[in-house]
């Protein structure tokens, strides 16, 4: 058995160009994520190694070797250059799981396009919002999704093609064009676009405490983390299969389910199914996974079903686990090394990373509970939220402060170049997260220093879900909070007041939530709803989330000299 | 099917069922694992059950397996109409 590096060994004369020397990649050349993740591999060698073994929920199943990936990602580029278009326009990918959508992030990018990967459970709104500030040119969805995009159509001017991967010609409208990709002509050669280090990429959507959500910009070179974090981090070795539960319309699932695995040349599987623990285990033994990259969330739900449904199954190929989205709580570690016989290492990392850069690495003792050290290559620490200097106290709470620097970095918010300046402090970038560093380095998370919820490992702003609430007809005022929660850490709980001639009601509730997770989605859906005459307010009439906020988290309130007195 | 069934069912056409997807949901169609109805969404069905039943489903029984089909959430409601009735 291998015998991993130490963290001390990783760290010292670390160096990113290790991750350039092993991609072959030189300063001031070209770089492409799309050929970088296919071509190259294939350049390698391993042409006909397996890159992706797809299933669905109905046990359906399809392969696709680096070759095969490939070809489908040159066949999306040049179907995208047929129809005009161009670099650095932004192309969403709005699909469920399916090989459409890795292939074709890599094929958008191949073009020199910003692949803009959307969630498929947003609703309309939700859709709309990512839209039209990305100023989206096109749109790859399935034929499930397509009622969403035409609601909104009408309203995104931009968007000039809406392309269906799963329908017939004869069902779609003027303006929809119906492209199967393992159908079309297959395209051997594409030149692909000579994108550089900074050209832009990727274009993620995240929540914020204030307005709208913001579109977190990366660039090519940010495959030299992904790449170097999914070897040391998820230390992913040339045999493994490779398990990542991530959506890749979240940035876990681009980075780590498609750029990081691919990079390495990886073979991953993929299931398109709903969440499911029986299911979730046959697939593991069947497929022989090797290392699998899942969320604490759905760790939860597994503890749920009991360690039985595992002993069921021939889980015996694991061999490394990582977890990603939320703290890793000490019971979800002690059942996986109960159960599975080997731990969950907790990674922290964010949109705006790109990559890992808090984390247990294999062979560094895992704390249960804590998120693990700095990646080497990265320089963090905790900061005084007053001064913005850094605590320099063992076990006293700060904020999470990255110096800023790595390939993988945000670039820009889009169109929203002051809310980015907003996160950088004394030379710092600021994660909006409180942890404390204890004695050996390790950084044990506190929670978030904003309103935004984390629910189930997704951030939702407060913002967007007030907003969609007023547009329910009978909503006066609202208040998005987070509220703790056994299984996704926070949910969303919603104070509502009413218009006159609305009284509150169990139905009413019902109305309320199930619209706002049609139009938003389910992760923004209020699990809960209380129907208040008032809403604590500032004297200027600001609503003050942050007294709800304490009231659900059993916390002081603290200082309300500014409340108003109703 | 019978009464309850015909309303989880009708239920989860009306609000899980994509607008222009005629797909046919029976008893036994997988309705979580499939994808259908995701785990946060489960919460807006479970709220629909305890309502118009006028039962309460613990956390612990509210899982997604229970809920993946509608026979299933039909045993599930029935198990808790009875533990209702008993408790009287």
């Amino acid at each position: 058995m291998r015998t991993p590096l130490s963290y001390e060994d990783l760290a010292g004369n670390f160096d990113w160009k290790i991750a350039e020397r092993e991609l072959g990649y030189q300063p001031g050349d070209p770089i492409n994520i799309g050929w970088m993740c296919s071509d190259r591999l294939c350049q390698m060698g391993l042409a006909n190694k397996l890159a992706l073994v797809w299933e669905d929920y109905q046990a359906h199943e399809k392969r696709f070797s680096y070759d095969d990936i490939r070809i489908f990602s040159n066949t999306i580029a040049h179907f995208l250059s047929g129809l005009g278009i161009a670099p650095r326009q932004r192309v969403c990918l709005f699909l469920d799981r399916v090989p459409e959508l890795y292939i074709g992030f890599l094929g958008i990018l191949k073009t020199g396009a910003v692949a803009q990967p959307l969630f498929s459970a947003f609703g309309d709104e939700s859709l709309r919002v990512r839209l039209a500030d990305a100023g989206t040119s096109a749109i790859i969805t399935q034929k499930k999704h397509l009622y969403k995009v035409r609601k909104i159509r009408q309203q995104l001017p931009d968007l000039e093609h809406v392309i269906v991967v799963d329908a017939d010609a004869a069902a779609l409208q003027q303006g929809e064009i119906a492209f199967a990709m393992e159908q079309a002509p297959r395209v051997e050669q594409f030149s692909v676009y000579p994108t550089t280090a900074e050209s832009p990429s990727v274009l993620h959507y995240t929540s914020g405490t204030t307005g709208q959500p913001k579109g977190v910009q990366h660039v090519h070179y940010s495959i030299i983390s992904q790449y170097l974090t999914a070897k040391w981090v998820l230390d992913l070795q040339p045999d493994d299969i490779y398990w990542c539960n991530a959506d890749p319309g979240w940035v876990t699932g681009t980075s780590y389910g498609i750029i990081g695995p691919w990079a390495n040349g990886t073979t991953q599987v993929v299931l398109d199914s709903g969440f499911n623990a029986r299911k979730w285990y046959e697939f593991m033994a069947k497929r022989r996974v090797t290392v699998w990259y899942s969320a604490p969330t759905a760790i939860r739900l597994l503890m749920k079903e009991g360690a039985e449904i595992v002993r069921q199954h021939d889980l015996s190929s694991l061999r490394y686990l990582a977890s990603v989205g939320e703290p890793l709580n000490p019971e979800a570690v002690l059942w996986s090394q109960e159960v599975f016989g080997k731990p969950f290492h907790d990674t922290f990392w964010q949109t705006e990373t790109g990559c890992i850069v808090i984390t247990n690495i294999p062979g560094m003792p895992v704390k249960p509970g804590s998120m693990g050290k700095p990646f080497p290559g990265i320089t963090a620490t905790v900061l005084d939220p007053k001064t913005y200097e850094p605590v320099n106290r063992t076990g006293v709470a700060g904020l999470i402060a990255l110096r800023p620097g790595w390939p993988s970095q945000v670039r820009s918010y889009w169109n929203n170049e002051a809310g980015f300046q907003k996160k950088f402090k004394n030379g710092w970038y600021l994660c909006g997260d409180r942890a404390s560093i204890d004695p050996d380095g390790y950084f044990w998370f506190m929670g978030r220093d904003d309103d935004v919820i984390n629910t189930g490992g997704h951030l939702v702003g407060p913002f967007e879900i007030e907003s969609a609430l007023l547009g329910c007809p009978a909503v006066a005022e609202s208040a998005a909070v987070a509220k703790p929660d056994p299984v996704n850490m926070e949910v969303v709980k919603a104070y509502v007041t009413l218009k006159k001639g609305f009284q509150p009601s169990d139905d009413l509730e019902l109305e309320i939530m199930n619209t706002i997770r049609k139009r938003l989605s389910p992760l923004a859906m209020p699990q809960e709803i209380e129907f208040v005459d008032t809403l604590p307010k500032t004297r200027s009439g600001k609503i003050v989330r942050r007294v709800l906020r304490c009231i659900e988290f059993n916390e002081p309130v603290g200082d309300l000299s500014t409340i108003m007195e109703d | 099917m019978d009464e309850i069934g015909k309303a989880v069912r009708d239920y989860v056409i009306r609000e899980y069922v994509p607008e222009g997807d005629d797909r046919e949901i029976t008893e036994t169609t997988p309705l979580i694992s499939s994808g259908l109805v995701d785990s946060f969404s489960m919460v807006s069905l479970l709220r629909f059950l305890e309502k118009k039943y006028a039962i309460h489903i613990p956390d612990a029984d509210a899982t997604p397996e229970a809920f993946d089909t509608v026979e299933r959430i039909v045993a599930l409601v029935r198990r808790f109409q009875k533990v209702e009735v008993g408790s009287v």
